[in-house]
């Protein structure tokens, strides 16, 4: 199944294909080592500007950058995968939020604040899932519209309140440390990698969610259940939402209508970096972790030389694009130096 | 060959009747109750106040009727209409058709930016605009400095302009007016026209035909950017102050109304009466909310609902006229 799903006929160069294929392993090895030269130079770098940098403590710090984004791109990189994509997750965040800080003003009991977070954002991934997979909405405008719905019932339930009257447990989860330097929501985070890259490289389904990403038609007539598998993502993707939301409620300890405003393409920004193609079917959870750490460093070093936020994502935004485009312009020359050759063609 | 009514294949002209019997409800039911909303002067606010997002709307559509999608429209607003802001109050001398000219210059130039990115690398749309979208918003702080350019700040001349009245409708009315004929005949009798629905609805046929998508998607991109920015100085006119997040995500509200109006996400289809309907939909809807008392902090949900609702029914209408289109084939 995997020769036949990512492994197109190597060495034949095709003069209409402007992209050499290569076997998937080593074009992943590439992009990884590619990021990892990036995060080297940035991390590099930051040594340079901060004296106080190469210490446990800041290293930590640095995590809390990326952690709760990272988490929704975990499984939003699956769903890209896959072919899908969810525009909604920050809305979702919000409303996740939102709906956790009327809970506490009622009650102090933490499992109980937890479970409705999950709860909400389980029933808003699933509601996605049908529009996609039953109602046959295209993924991307039904996102658009549910994003529009979740963060507009996030304003009409709380219009320009604050909710903070969080339990004093509550700060645990954006807060508190496990062991040492290692906060909870870095373990948090690093668990919930390591499921997703096991399920996505070791097992079955990973190789069928690629398929189901590379072409939808033949994965169905191939017997997978196509429908199943994009209904699980998504409320998976919403449950992720909510768990990030919990992670970064408790972090800000209260709760505002417009939290995590335009994290939705922070975070499809990380999965993209991390080499998934947008148009699915190829991607690696190792690369979307190495894309986690790069944005947390660099938000990191951008703070460090007080850059507005604002100014930030405009560098993030260039250094997508640029990280996406290198490549494809270095491919380009391979490819006319190739055809330059005499019988290239 | 059947024939076609109003141009429009069957599928078409049903989603856009019923879109058109849809608003039509919506406004004789607030209508009833609020007889203020039909008045003329009603009418005519609540077009000028749809007016902007008509006009992105339609440029949006060209973009996507290539499949691609510009999700950086907003931003693009939001940095012209900055720069002819500042330009305006550092040089209230120049003449305002010269700002509205170069705004619409520099609109274009952000969208070439989409566009070259699009065509010659191969990036993906969505990738490009969701990294020139932070990109343009950024530039936006960076050239303003974070500041807020006020309407004591602007010339009169500059704030007027979008004001004039001609025969009682106001200039921005007119140029949203003139848009919507001037995409319909460019879609209709242009060879470029045509060229955008080639290019969208099979791309690799096109290429046998001679037609190159991705120079398309470019030129698209291109008009798209040019109306924005455009849009940019009329939104920052009508509104009569510029900082860095006017029109914050109002990209997802175009997108909506050309998705409400039909168009679609894969490219190749859409009318442009069906975006002026979504667009005139979603108008009503945002003027009739306050008038009926809804809470402005509800209108976002409302909004949203009915975007869902508009997306299921849509889907719905397409899986039925494909299944319309199997029927008819078979003997």
């Amino acid at each position: 199944m995997t020769e036949s799903v990512d492994t197109p006929p190597v060495g034949e160069a095709r003069a209409s294909q402007p992209v050499p294929r290569t076997t998937w392993r080593r074009q992943l090895l590439r992009w990884e080592v590619f990021l990892l030269l990036v995060i080297a130079a940035d991390f590099a770098l930051d040594v340079h500007l901060s004296p106080y940098f190469l210490s446990a403590e800041t290293l930590s710090d640095v995590t809390f950058n990326f952690t709760e984004k990272a988490l929704v791109a975990l499984p939003m990189a699956l769903l890209i995968i896959a072919g899908e994509i969810d525009i909604s997750v920050a809305a979702n965040m919000a409303l996740v939020s939102v709906c956790m800080g009327q809970l506490a003003t009622q009650t102090a009991s933490l499992s109980a604040i937890v479970g409705c977070a999950v709860a909400v954002g389980l029933l808003a991934g699933a509601f996605n899932g049908v529009l996609v997979t039953r109602w046959r909405v295209p993924a991307i405008v039904a996102t658009i519209g549910t994003m529009s719905l979740y963060r507009g019932l996030a304003y009409g339930i709380l219009g320009d309140r604050v909710l903070k009257d969080y339990p004093p447990g509550f700060a645990f989860f954006g807060q508190g440390y496990v062991a040492g330097p290692l906060s909870f929501e870095l373990l948090l985070f690093t668990l919930a990698a390591v499921l997703c890259a096991l399920y996505l490289h070791r097992t079955e389904f990973g190789v069928r969610l690629v398929a189901i990403g590379c072409n939808k038609t033949a994965a169905e007539l191939a017997g997978v259940r196509v429908d199943r598998y994009r209904f699980g993502l998504f409320v998976a993707t919403g449950v992720a939402s909510a768990v990030a939301s919990v992670l970064l409620t408790s972090r800000l300890g209260s709760t505002r209508p417009s939290i995590a405003q335009g994290m939705e393409l922070d975070i499809i920004s990380m999965v993209i970096l991390g080499g998934v193609a947008i148009t699915g079917g190829r991607g690696s959870i190792p690369g979307v972790v190495l894309a986690a750490i790069l944005t947390g460093l660099v938000i990191f070093g951008l703070g460090l030389i007080n850059v507005p936020g604002v100014v930030m994502s405009l560098l993030m935004g260039a250094l997508l694009i640029l990280i996406v485009g290198l490549p494809i312009v270095g491919q380009r020359l391979a490819c006319a130096r190739a055809h330059a050759q005499p019988g290239g063609r | 060959m059947r024939a076609k009514p109003f141009g429009m294949h069957p599928g078409a002209l049903r989603h856009n009747a019923g879109l058109a019997l849809l608003t039509a409800m919506l406004f004789v039911a607030v209508a009833g109750r609020y007889r203020q909303f039909a008045s003329a002067t009603a009418l005519r606010d609540c077009f000028d106040d749809t007016s902007i997002l008509i006009l992105l709307a339609l440029g949006q559509m060209l973009v996507m009727l290539t499949r691609a999608i510009d999700l950086s429209v907003a931003a693009t607003v939001a940095l012209t209409g900055m720069c002819v802001a500042l330009i305006n109050q550092a040089m209230p001398g120049v003449a305002v058709p010269w700002l509205v000219l170069s705004a619409a210059l520099l609109g274009a130039t952000l969208g070439a930016v989409n566009g070259l990115l699009a065509w010659q690398l191969r990036i993906p749309p969505i990738v490009i605009t969701l990294g020139t979208l932070a990109i343009y918003r950024g530039a936006t702080y960076l050239v303003s400095s974070g500041r807020w350019v006020n309407s004591g700040d602007m010339s009169p001349q500059f704030l007027s302009l979008v004001r004039e009245r001609w025969g009682g409708v106001t200039l921005l009315s007119w140029l949203a007016i003139a848009a919507v004929l001037l995409t319909a005949c460019f879609l209709r009798y242009s060879a470029t026209g045509r060229t955008l629905y080639a290019a969208g609805s099979n791309p690799d046929a096109a290429r046998y035909v001679g037609v190159d998508a991705g120079r398309a998607q470019c030129l698209a991109f291109v008009f798209n950017g040019g109306v924005a920015g455009l849009c940019g100085y009329l939104w920052v006119a009508r509104y009569a102050v510029a900082y860095t997040d006017i029109a914050g995500g109002f990209e997802l509200t175009v997108i909506a109304a050309c998705v409400i109006g039909g168009v679609s996400i894969a490219g190749g289809s859409g009318t442009v009466l069906g975006v002026l309907l979504g667009c005139l939909f979603l108008g009503v809807i945002k003027n009739a909310l306050p008038l009926l008392g809804v809470s402005p902090f509800w209108q976002m949900a409302i909004s949203g609902a009915v975007i869902v609702t508009a997306a299921v029914l849509s889907a719905a209408g397409v899986r039925g006229a494909q299944r319309q289109r199997i029927l008819e084939s078979s003997p």
